[in-house]
C-alpha cells in the first residue's frame, strides 16, 4: 500500500465518523458509498485510480492549509478594516486570493525568477526535462519553464489592461446614461445592442486582421467587446440608485452631475462592478488565449500561454502533458478570480451587514 | 366571544434567537401565550419588540435567520418545536393561515385570485376545484368584496389594495383554519380603506369563531379587534388583560406611555393679521408626461411660522403639490410664490438661495440617506455647499446641528446610516435640511414609517425647532391624529383638488365637506365599541 491510498483510506474513514456523529444522513451515505467503491477498486486491483483519487485529497488538503495561513497571516498583516473583511472570507476565497497574489509576485518579478531568457534559445527542439530544464525545451529549444514565467506578465497583464479598458468605458457610459436618460441613454443603449449582437470570436478576428495583431489592438478590441456588458450592468446598478430619495436631494440642493456621479452613486455601485470586474476578467482572460491560441494574439517571440499550448500541442500525442500546463494555469487562475468574486458577491449583496 | 373554553395553542415559555451575522442574539426572551378556540390576540409592541417572530413562531415557522431556543408550542396536540416539516406543512393552510402584511406583495401577480384562493384546499384534498370556486364566491360576498362573482377571476394589480388584503383574508379563511395570524394586516392602508378591511376581518372570524393572532403597533386598531391584548417590549411581555380592562386601567409605565402618545398636542397658533402668505401656491395644474391632471387648480397659502398639514388618501396629489413646489415636477400652469416672489417652476433654473430656502424631509429615511455616506458628510455637505464652511468651523457646525436634533456628537459623527435605529435616521434627515438653513420644509409623511412613541419624539423636535429658528412647515400627511397633533391649518385634498382648507379647530369642528366627514369619521379611535358604533351608523345612512 502506497502513502497516497493510505491518505484516501484515513480520509474515508474520517469523513464516515464525522457524518456519524454530526448526524448528517447524506454524508454518512456518500462515505460509505466512498468506502465501498475504494474496496471494489482495490480488490479489482485499480491501485493507480486509488493513488490518484488519495493524491486528489492530498492537494486538497494541503491547499485548505495553506489558504487558512496565508488568511492569518492576512489578517495579521493587514490594516484593521480590511483585516476585518478578510477574517470573514471562507476557505475557498482565501485559496484565490494566494493564488492570486503568487500569479501578481510571478508576474512582477518575472524576469528575476525565471533561469533563461524569453526568447533565449538554448536546447534542441522538444528537449527532454533535465536539471537544467525543469520542464524541457519547447518547439524551437527554449526553455519551457522560462517561457511559463514570461507568460504570467505578458498574458495576466494584457487581459488586465484589456479589463480595464473594458470597464472605464462601461462604467462611464453606464453612469451617464443612468443619470442623463432620455436620448442619450437611447443611443448609448443601442449601440451596446449593436455590438452585443456580433460573435465576438469574430469581432476580434476580424478587428486583428484589419488592423493587424498588435497588443494596442488587441485592448481596443477586447475592450470594445466587453465594455457593453460593463455598461449594461453599471446602467442597470446606477438606474437603482438614482431613483432614492437622497439623489432627488442632492438634486434639488443643486448639486452638479459631477457630484452626484462621484459622491452619491459611485459608492453605492463598487461592491457589484469589483465582483463583475472578476468575472469579466476570466472572459477577457479566455477570449485572448482563445485568439492567442489561434495565432492572433501576442506575437512570437512573446511568451504567451495561449500559444505555448498551440506551439506545443504536438507534444499530447506523445502522451507528453507539458503543453497543457499553460492552459492549467490559465484555468487556475479563473477558478481563483472566481472564487474570490464569490466572496466579494455575497458581501456586497447585503446578506451580512 | 366564544364560551367554549378549549385552548388550541399553548405556548410556554417561548425563546427565539436571531443571528447577527456573529453570534446569536435572543429576539423573544421568554413569552407565553395562550389562546383559546375563537378567541382573538392583540399583539402590540415597537419595532424590533418581537412580535411578527412570535407571530410565525405560533406557526411553527422560523424566519430565516432565527431559531426556536427553548420553550414548547402546542398547537391542538401537536407540538410544534419538534414537529416535522412535513407534519408542519400538513398544518399550514389548513389548520393554521397567515395573512401579510402586504397583500399585493404576497400574492403572485402571474395567478388569478381565485387559483390562488383554491390552491390550499385542493392541495390539502378538502375541497374540489369548483367547491373552493364556489366558496370563494360566498366568502368574497361576506367581506363584502365588489362584484363577488366576477372579482375573483382578476389578476392581483387589477384590484385596489384594500380589495385585495380582504380577498387574501379570504384565501386564509379557504380551508375554514382555526388559526388564523394576522401581521399588520392594514398598516399600508389609508385610513378610510382601514376601516372596511378591519370591520370584514372582525365580521368574518366572528362569524367562523376563528381564533386570530392579530399582530399590530397600533392601539386603537387592537382595540376594535381583539378580546385580549398583550404588550411586548424588547423580546418580553410587558402585561396581558383583557382588552376592555386594558384600555381603561393598563398596569405598567410603559404601556401607559404608549396610551399616552396619542393626546399630545400643541396649542394652535393664529396666523398672523395682516401679513402676505410666505409661501403662495396659486391654481397650479399638473401631470405627469401628459397623463391625466394629478393637480387641479390647487391654490393655498402657508403663513410664516405656522405649520400647514396637507391631507388626504394616496392619489389623492399631496405629494404632487410638493413636487411642485421643490420644483421637480413643474406645474403646467400657475404659480408659486415665496416671500412675494414667484419662483421659477423647474428647481434647475431655481437661484441657490432658493433652493436653499425650500428644504425637504422624506418618508423613508432609509432611501432618503445615502448608505455609504457617513453622517457628518451628509450634514455637512448642504453647510459647505450654501454657506460655504469648511475645515475646522464644518465639523463645529456638524456637531452644532447634532446637539439641535439631541444626538451625541462624538458618537454619532463618524456613523454610516444603516448604524442608525429608524428615528435616529429621520433626525438626520431633519438635520440635514436644517443644515442648509432655510425658512420653509416640506414634511413628506415623515412620521408614518416610525414607532408611534419615536415618532412622538420626532414631531415634539420639529415643534421645539419651528419656536428655535422659526421655521414653516408644511406637513403632508394621512395621519389625522398627527394633523391634531401639530398643525395651525389644514388643507384637505381629494383627486387632485383642495376640498376644504382652513384652521385645524375649524377643521375638527362641523359642518364639514363630505369628504372631510368621511376622513375624520375613519379615525381609528382608542374605544373598543368605535368600529361597531361607525359601522352601524354609515349602514344606516346608506340604507
Amino acid at each position: 500500500m502506497s502513502i497516497h491510498e493510505i491518505v484516501l483510506a484515513l480520509s474515508l474513514v474520517g469523513f464516515f465518523g464525522y457524518a456519524l456523529v454530526s448526524k448528517k444522513r447524506d454524508f454518512v451515505w456518500i462515505s460509505s458509498i466512498g468506502i465501498l467503491l475504494t474496496l471494489w477498486l482495490k480488490f479489482l486491483g485499480w491501485t493507480g485510480t486509488l493513488q490518484f483519487f488519495g493524491i486528489l485529497i492530498e492537494v486538497i488538503i494541503v491547499s485548505a492549509i495553506l489558504s487558512y495561513l496565508y488568511r492569518s497571516f492576512l489578517i495579521l498583516v493587514l490594516p484593521e478594516k480590511l483585516s476585518k473583511e478578510v477574517s470573514t472570507a471562507p476557505l475557498t476565497a482565501a485559496f484565490g486570493l494566494l493564488m492570486i497574489t503568487i500569479y501578481a509576485f510571478v508576474g512582477i518579478f518575472g524576469p528575476a525568477l525565471a533561469p533563461y531568457g524569453e526568447a533565449e534559445v538554448i536546447a534542441d527542439a522538444f528537449a527532454f526535462r533535465n536539471e537544467e530544464m525543469l520542464l524541457g525545451a519547447d518547439q524551437i529549444g527554449r526553455d519551457f519553464f522560462s517561457r511559463l514565467i514570461y507568460g504570467t506578465r505578458n498574458t495576466v497583464g494584457l487581459a488586465l489592461a484589456a479589463t480595464l479598458a473594458a470597464f472605464l468605458v462601461g462604467t462611464i457610459g453606464g453612469l451617464l446614461a443612468a443619470t442623463q436618460g432620455g436620448r442619450l441613454d437611447q443611443i448609448m443603449g443601442r449601440i451596446a445592442d449593436v455590438i452585443m449582437s456580433i460573435p465576438s470570436l469574430i469581432f476580434a478576428l476580424l478587428l486583428l486582421s484589419i488592423l493587424g495583431p498588435k497588443w494596442w489592438v488587441l485592448i481596443i478590441a477586447v475592450g470594445i467587446i466587453y465594455a457593453p456588458r460593463v455598461f449594461r450592468l453599471t446602467r442597470a446598478v446606477a438606474g437603482n440608485i438614482v431613483v432614492m430619495d437622497y439623489i432627488e436631494a442632492a438634486k434639488l440642493r443643486g448639486e452638479k452631475n459631477s457630484y452626484l456621479i462621484r459622491k452619491e452613486i459611485l459608492p453605492n455601485v463598487t461592491a457589484p462592478l469589483v465582483a463583475e470586474f472578476g468575472l469579466e476578467f476570466c472572459f477577457v482572460f479566455l477570449l485572448i488565449a482563445g485568439l492567442s491560441f489561434l495565432g492572433l494574439g501576442l506575437q512570437p517571440p512573446t511568451a504567451d500561454w495561449g500559444s505555448m499550448v498551440r506551439e506545443n500541442a504536438t507534444l499530447i500525442t506523445y502522451q507528453d502533458s507539458t503543453p497543457l500546463i499553460p492552459a492549467a494555469a490559465i484555468a487556475l487562475l479563473t477558478i481563483s478570480v472566481n472564487f474570490v468574486v464569490d466572496w466579494v458577491l455575497f458581501r456586497s449583496s447585503g446578506l451580512k451587514e | 366571544m366564544s364560551s367554549e373554553n378549549e385552548i388550541i395553542l399553548d405556548i410556554k415559555g417561548l425563546k427565539i434567537d436571531g443571528f447577527t451575522g456573529e453570534q446569536w442574539l435572543p429576539i423573544v426572551k421568554g413569552v407565553d401565550l395562550q389562546l383559546n378556540k375563537g378567541e382573538v390576540l392583540g399583539l402590540i409592541g415597537e419595532s424590533g419588540a418581537g412580535k411578527s417572530t412570535i407571530g410565525a413562531a405560533a406557526m411553527g415557522f422560523s424566519r430565516d435567520g432565527t431559531r426556536v431556543s427553548g420553550g414548547t408550542i402546542n398547537f391542538m396536540g401537536t407540538e410544534l418545536t419538534t414537529a416535522s416539516e412535513g407534519q408542519k406543512r400538513k398544518l399550514w393552510g389548513a389548520k393554521i393561515a397567515y395573512v401579510a402584511q402586504s397583500a399585493a406583495a404576497s400574492f403572485n401577480p402571474a395567478h388569478k385570485i381565485i387559483d390562488q384562493h383554491t390552491e390550499a384546499p385542493i392541495h390539502h384534498n378538502l375541497f374540489s376545484k369548483s367547491d373552493s370556486e364556489s366558496d370563494a364566491v360566498d366568502l368574497y360576498n361576506r367581506l363584502k368584496l365588489p362584484d363577488p362573482d366576477q372579482i375573483g377571476f382578476r389578476y392581483p394589480h387589477q384590484v385596489s389594495g384594500g380589495q385585495l388584503q380582504r380577498a387574501m383574508t379570504a384565501m386564509a379563511m379557504s380551508c375554514r383554519p382555526d388559526l388564523i395570524i394576522f401581521d399588520e394586516p392594514t398598516t399600508a392602508l389609508d385610513v378610510t380603506t382601514q376601516i372596511e378591511v378591519l370591520a370584514s376581518i372582525r365580521d368574518i372570524v366572528d362569524q367562523f369563531g376563528t381564533a386570530a393572532i392579530y399582530i399590530t403597533h397600533d392601539l386603537a386598531v387592537v382595540a376594535q379587534m381583539a378580546d385580549k391584548i398583550k404588550v411586548l417590549l424588547k423580546g418580553e411581555e410587558v402585561e396581558e388583560a383583557p382588552t376592555e380592562k386594558m384600555m381603561k386601567s393598563p398596569k405598567e409605565e410603559y404601556t401607559k406611555s404608549l396610551w399616552a402618545v396619542r393626546s399630545h398636542q400643541r396649542d394652535q397658533k393664529t396666523r398672523p393679521e395682516n401679513s402676505d402668505a410666505f409661501l403662495s401656491i396659486n391654481s397650479i395644474d399638473a401631470s405627469y408626461s401628459n397623463g391625466p391632471k394629478v393637480l387641479d387648480a390647487v391654490s393655498f397659502d402657508i403663513y410664516k411660522g405656522t405649520t400647514v398639514a396637507v391631507v388626504g388618501e394616496s392619489g389623492s396629489g399631496k405629494s404632487t403639490a410638493a413636487r411642485c413646489i421643490t420644483g421637480l415636477l413643474p406645474p403646467s400652469t400657475g404659480k408659486i410664490l415665496l416671500d412675494g416672489k414667484e419662483l421659477p417652476p423647474n428647481y434647475r433654473d431655481r437661484s441657490k438661495d432658493q433652493l436653499r430656502q425650500t428644504q425637504m424631509i422624506y418618508q423613508m429615511a432609509d432611501t432618503a440617506l445615502n448608505p455609504k455616506v457617513k453622517v457628518k458628510e451628509i450634514i455637512g455637505r448642504p453647510a459647505e455647499f450654501y454657506e460655504g464652511f469648511t475645515g475646522k468651523d464644518l465639523d463645529n457646525r456638524v456637531d452644532e446641528l447634532l446637539e439641535l436634533i439631541e444626538m451625541d456628537p462624538g458618537e454619532y459623527r463618524d456613523r454610516l446610516p444603516p448604524e442608525l435605529s429608524g428615528g435616529q435616521k429621520q433626525r438626520i434627515g431633519i438635520a440635514r435640511a436644517l443644515a442648509a438653513n432655510p425658512s420653509f420644509i416640506i414634511c413628506d409623511e415623515i412620521t408614518s414609517a416610525l414607532d408611534q412613541l419615536v415618532a412622538e419624539g420626532i414631531l415634539k423636535l420639529l415643534d421645539r425647532l419651528q419656536n428655535e429658528l422659526d421655521l414653516t412647515y408644511m406637513f403632508i400627511t394621512h395621519d389625522l391624529a398627527t394633523v391634531r397633533a401639530i398643525a395651525d391649518e389644514v388643507v384637505v385634498m381629494q383627486n387632485g383638488k383642495v376640498v376644504e382648507q382652513g384652521p385645524k379647530t375649524e377643521m375638527f369642528t362641523p359642518p364639514h365637506h363630505p369628504y372631510t366627514d368621511l376622513l375624520l369619521s375613519s379615525i381609528v379611535e382608542m374605544d373598543p365599541n368605535w368600529l361597531t358604533t361607525v359601522i352601524e351608523k354609515r349602514e344606516g345612512i346608506s340604507s
